[in-house]
């Protein structure tokens, strides 16, 4: 049974990063940027910068935690590549 | 050495380099021609998926346009990055588990249907000519300029590489030539980039440096330029224009067609494990992002630039690289209020588009152009959005050898991309349409010198692209990843994910996202430009983002007519179910 419950722990993950994923680009760069603009960090105003350098940096992030994820998911129900 | 000596020996050592990694690593069988030998480590696939996803319109075009749309511009920065996301959470691991050499392949293959594989080559060769002729442009732009020979020539040169190393070495010759590629590309970017910003605010790491303030005052860079924008009669830079329904729906269409990009997923295919398709998908990011991060500080940084060294200047006193551009006809000033000064403003400073030259010189030795001036705004200039980045170092006053790495940038990016896509178009014809489906009784060798003849006919077609340009390369960038998001990535989408799906849904599933998108596109691009705006588009959605739309209406059409017809063979859940698993 453990290959339908990788399956479905994958596609657990994978509803949780889309909806990060999501929320990065659709909340932070483009609904919400106007209203993100009147913080700023340094010379950039918050929404400004979430659409033109942290969405980019945010999905790199998420890449890379669902390769950390999906490792120990494939450690923990023993599923070896084949 | 002159600039142009320098550009000659920068862009004759990478031409060198690419040729010798060609003869390294010739493909010997098809293995090696279609997937290198799926021996490819994940982080020199990264840097391989990078420079063949990052063209000559993401080296070239990309700031310029950024430039000029200021936060609009955003939709770019965030749909050509945002896809990796879907291709290393949704597509590559599995497809690489899948373990064939195509992407027709695994239609064909899911979809039991040599009718499905057509539809998907179809589409496949669609999309793939569409970009590769925007390649060969930007191959001509840089030899024009840089190197002073005829556009034609340049692109024959072009094309004699790419020859060279995409017949003889294939996807492995592709891959390692990639990786050279991206090394002298981003070096290339960055060097003006850092140049740029220390000159600028002082601060060597532009992501940071166009959040930073001026040199010798303390004044912000971005407000300073917002300012600039608004005496000038443009939108504050830092603030958007586009209504949020149709900047997510164009955000959107290019992260699904990234997603579904042939000459992009092909490239998972040749790593040696899933767990390394994950990984690859990961680095190749982190490679774009270094790209992608700069652009937008560059567009900041050379739009102050510009505005800076031109304005209420006498055309007599302007810049070199003015008058350059303008030989080649990418700038033109046309002096409506007879000051005899450059107002650079907003609005378009003539009728008609591109400038018409004449013949002749006016007063102070400009180009005189036939267009008729507009009467409602003060603007004198045209500049054509594409010459930003390649302008910068001279509008920065940087060394020569500036420029010449950049001529040589531009030509990595060009190169890469049309290789890339080039290998797919032939492996679509050697593999599918003639091993899968009209001659499978041909053996490995032919098929290999099959793939050999049709990836030579596919850079002689994409050369006489580049030299009769088609009118229409800037309308059919849309077309190219509405179609990839619309039909491809539905299709493998669902393929990978849904068990029910059948051939029947997923055939009128692609062709009803063919249909409905090339339609909207052809209906508002080609047909009635005069009422290509918001108040006649469905649902306020431009063309640009009406991939996002044919998506669902994939959906919607394979998964209701699945539901109706019968289940998939047996054969077909155990594949799904193998591809599923590590």
């Amino acid at each position: 049974m453990t290959d339908k419950e990788y399956w479905k722990a994958n596609i657990k993950l994978l509803i949780v990063l889309l909806t990060i994923w999501l929320v990065i680009w659709f909340g932070f760069g483009i609904i919400l940027s106007d209203f993100l603009d009147q913080f700023s960090i340094g010379g950039f105003k918050l929404g400004f910068w979430f659409a033109q350098q942290g969405s980019i940096y945010g999905f790199v992030i998420l890449i890379f935690v669902y390769v950390y994820a999906m490792k120990r998911l494939e450690k923990k129900l023993d599923q070896k590549e084949k | 050495m002159s600039a142009q000596a320098l550009t000659y020996l920068f862009v004759g050592l990478s031409f060198t380099l690419y040729i010798g990694i060609a003869i390294w690593s010739r493909a010997d069988s098809t293995n090696d021609f279609y997937v290198a030998g799926k021996g490819v480590n994940p982080v020199a696939n990264g840097m391989a998926t990078a420079a063949d996803w990052m063209s000559a319109s993401s080296f070239i075009s990309m700031a310029g346009l950024i430039s000029f749309l200021g936060k609009d511009g955003s939709v770019y920065l965030m749909g050509w990055t945002g896809g990796y996301v879907l291709l290393a959470l949704l597509l590559a691991p599995y497809l690489r588990k899948f373990g064939e050499y195509t992407v027709p392949d695994f239609v064909g293959a899911r979809y039991y249907s040599k009718t499905a594989r057509l539809v998907a080559v179809l589409c496949l060769i669609f999309i793939s000519f569409t970009y590769v002729a925007g390649q060969m442009r930007g191959v001509g732009i840089v030899f024009s300029r840089f190197l002073e020979v005829e556009i034609n020539v340049g692109v024959i040169i072009g094309m004699i590489v790419v020859f060279f190393y995409a017949v003889l070495g294939g996807m492995k010759g592709i891959t390692y030539t990639q990786v050279a590629q991206y090394c002298v590309m981003i070096f290339a970017y960055l060097v003006p980039a850092i140049f740029i910003s220390i000159l600028i605010t002082g601060n060597p790491v532009p992501q940071l440096g166009f959040g930073d303030t001026l040199v010798n005052s303390s004044t912000y860079l971005l407000d300073k330029l917002d300012q600039l924008s608004v005496d000038l009669g443009f939108n504050a830079y830092t603030e958007g224009t586009k209504s949020n329904i149709d900047i997510f729906c164009i955000t959107a269409a290019l992260m699904f067609g990234t997603a579904g990009l042939p000459h992009v997923i092909v490239r998972f295919f040749t790593v040696p494990k899933v767990s390394d398709a994950r990984k690859s998908a990961g680095y190749a990011l982190i490679f774009i992002a270094i790209l992608y991060t700069t652009a937008p500080a560059v567009a900041a940084f050379s739009r102050v630039n510009f505005i800076e060294s031109i304005q209420e200047k006498s055309y007599f006193d302007s810049p070199d690289w003015f008058k350059n551009w303008e030989n080649i006809g990418l700038i033109a000033w046309k002096d409506k209020n007879g000051d005899g000064l450059i107002n650079y403003s907003a609005g378009k400073a003539f009728e008609e588009g591109r400038p018409n030259f004449l013949d002749s010189r006016g007063v102070q030795g400009e180009r005189e152009i036939k267009n008729p001036s507009t009467l409602d705004n003060e603007n004198e200039v045209y500049i054509d959005q594409d010459i930003m980045v390649l302008a910068n170092p001279e509008i920065a006053k940087l060394p020569a050898w500036v420029m010449a790495l950049v001529a040589a940038g531009g030509l990595a990016a060009a190169l890469s991309t049309a290789a890339g896509l080039l290998l797919v178009i032939s492996s679509s014809i050697s593999h599918d349409l003639l091993k899968k489906t009209f001659m499978p009784q041909i053996n490995e060798r032919q098929e290999l010198f099959f793939a050999r003849c049709s990836a030579a006919i596919a850079i002689l077609i994409a050369g006489l692209f580049g030299i009769y340009p088609p009118g229409f390369v800037a309308q059919v960038v849309a077309f190219a990843f509405g179609l990839a998001a619309s039909t491809i990535f539905p299709a493998l989408f669902l393929g990978i994910f849904s068990k029910r799906l059948n051939k029947e849904g997923a055939i009128f599933g692609m062709l009803g996202g063919l249909i409905f998108t090339s339609s909207y596109i052809i209906y508002f691009k080609f047909l009635f430009e005069d009422s290509n705006n918001s108040a006649n588009w469905f649902l306020g959605i431009s063309p640009e983002g009406i991939g996002f739309v044919g998506m669902f209406v994939n959906f919607i059409i394979a998964l209701s007519i699945s539901a109706v017809t019968d289940k998939p063979p047996i054969a077909v859940g155990e594949m799904v179910d193998k591809i599923r698993l590590p």
